[in-house]
């Protein structure tokens, strides 16, 4: 039963101190820049698809509720300021690094998973290299540098979308809507808009990381920690995701 | 006999290692000497592994002391750690060839990566290239280990734990999972390492037919296999058995005495010779 409750205790200290090991690495030599560009390829570029596809339908889709909503004011002309306002503090970077836990959290877990059960860490320390610092600071600078870009990316994608919707669907002039677009936005929001995949990014890559790493029981082991680091990684980002929210609202009404 | 000034390569005092509650090695003490081999045997889950792992300070053990070329290894912190293991090589039980790497990139990793290494970089492919010549692999430079059989990869392993040519092996179960013939082969190119380079060798297995091999057969350079080193029960190759059972060291001694232990596990794994 004290297992029981000391268990999730020493998993939040253990994450902490992979967290730590890992953001220390970042100034600490040897520096693994072939590895950090690979990284950025592979969770950056590589996840371009998705974010374009996420962001487009996200934002048409919003503008196609909201105009439902606005209807009922007779304000369907402000889509843009919801589409917009909605996209850059929320919709953008939660969505975003939803995808990414999905994609990339999971894939760091299983890789490192599998590297674990086929002792290949074990190699690596063997072989004089410490695995947090070849293998978890190159996927947490890669991902804490593309995930803000990849979230502009699909704010800008989505403002499209919303465009699309707005100027085929709802009938509104583009220079109308591209206008209340820009009108809308404070810098509140986009330093919001940027901060939130900057601290999403952390957790995406390091709850893989730490899943990885602890992975055990072969095979079936890389499955579970898979899955866990991806459902870990969601919810995290979802209740930071209220709390840096409430931050900034709080902000903006004192 | 070992000679008593020497100092231990490799030296367990009272070590004791356990997971969760769950010991897996227990009170394990012995000394191995430069030169010496060293068979350790033991059913599935023994702890040889562990012992393995422990040398190499990839596991800490829980109390007890464990000294490597002399010096105490047990509280070191990681850093100092990659400077003594730069001098032991480590053969994995599933070979742990980085997948995403080539052969080449794999063989030279620990040449590259160890800080106490100094390999200059017009050096690193010629050596790399008489590491895979060594365990007769050498058209695979470019192959990922996912395109090499079983004792393909397990050589390719070979060649990376020998490349920085390190006075102290570690071969965890290197014939597991392996056909006879390519087993032989395998016992071949650790008892070659060992001959040539006078390396201090540890070998974990179950299988008592490779503890034979390394006992009492020495490699002979100039037809390039093995011949019979004398009947004397591995005096000749100075080889030392160790049995572990569920963690505890039950056997350290020659091969004579092995044959004649009444421990009904100890003889358990003597029946199985083969000659």
């Amino acid at each position: 039963m004290l297992d029981l409750l000391k268990r999730p205790f020493i998993a939040i200290q253990d994450f902490y101190v992979l967290t730590g090991k890992a953001l220390q690495n970042v100034v600490a030599r040897p520096h693994y820049t072939d590895d950090i560009i690979a990284q950025m390829d592979l969770i950056g570029v590589g996840s371009l698809p998705i974010v374009i596809l996420t962001g487009l339908f996200a934002g048409a889709v919003m503008a196609l509720q909201m105009s439902r909503a606005l209807q009922q004011y007779g304000q369907v002309d402000q889509t843009g300021t919801l589409v917009s306002i909605s996209l850059v503090r929320e919709l953008g970077p939660v969505l975003t690094a939803l995808m990414m836990a999905g994609r990339n959290s999971s894939g760091i877990a299983s890789e490192l998973g599998s590297m674990k059960v086929t002792e290949q860490i074990d190699a690596m320390r063997a072989l004089g290299t410490d695995p947090i610092q070849k293998l978890v600071t190159p996927r947490m600078v890669a991902t804490a540098v593309m995930l803000p870009l990849l979230t502009i990316l699909a704010d800008f994608i989505g403002m499209f979308g919303g465009w699309f919707v707005s100027r085929f669907f709802l009938d509104l002039p583009s220079q109308q809507y591209w206008s209340t677009v820009w009108r809308a936005l404070e810098w509140n929001d986009i330093t919001q808009g940027l901060l939130k995949p900057f601290v999403f990014a952390f957790i995406i890559s390091l709850v893989g990381c730490y899943y990885g790493l602890r992975t055990t029981g072969g095979t079936q082991g890389v499955g579970r920690a898979t899955t866990q680091s991806m459902v870990t990684a969601s919810v995290l980002i979802l209740i930071l995701d209220f709390f840096l929210g409430k931050i900034f609202v709080s902000q903006i009404s004192s | 006999m070992p000679a008593t000034t020497q100092t231990p390569v490799l030296q367990f005092d009272h070590v004791s290692v356990a997971f969760d509650e769950t010991p897996a090695l227990v009170d394990v003490s012995f000394q191995a000497y430069p030169g010496e081999s060293r068979v350790i045997l033991g059913a599935t889950g023994s702890g040889k592994t562990v012992l393995l792992k422990t040398a190499l300070g990839l596991q800490p053990p829980d109390s007890g002391t464990v000294y490597v070329f002399g010096r105490d290894i047990s509280g070191m912190r990681e850093r100092e750690l990659f400077d003594i293991r730069s001098k032991m090589g480590m053969l994995f039980q599933e070979s742990a060839l980085f997948d995403s790497l080539n052969i080449e990139d794999n063989v030279s990793y620990p040449l590259l990566n160890q800080s106490s290494i100094h390999c200059p970089p017009e050096e690193v492919l010629p050596r790399v290239k008489e590491a895979l010549k060594f365990v007769e692999l050498e058209g695979t430079l470019e192959k990922y280990p996912s395109e090499l059989s079983g004792g393909m990869r397990r050589r390719a392993a070979i060649a990376r734990a020998v490349v920085t040519q390190p006075p102290l092996l570690l071969y965890d179960s290197p014939t597991a999972g392996l056909d006879p013939i390519t087993a032989y082969t395998i016992i071949e190119l650790i008892v070659k390492e060992r001959d040539l380079n006078k390396t201090t060798t540890l070998i974990v297995t179950y299988r008592y037919q490779d503890g034979n091999l390394v006992a009492n057969f020495r490699y002979n350079p100039e037809n390039g296999g093995l011949e019979q080193a004398g009947q004397d029960g591995g005096a000749a190759t100075r080889t030392f058995f160790m049995v572990l059972r569920e963690g505890r060291l039950v056997f350290e001694g020659p091969q004579s005495e092995l044959e004649k232990s009444q421990d009904p596990y100890v003889a358990k794994f003597v029946k199985r010779r083969e000659n």
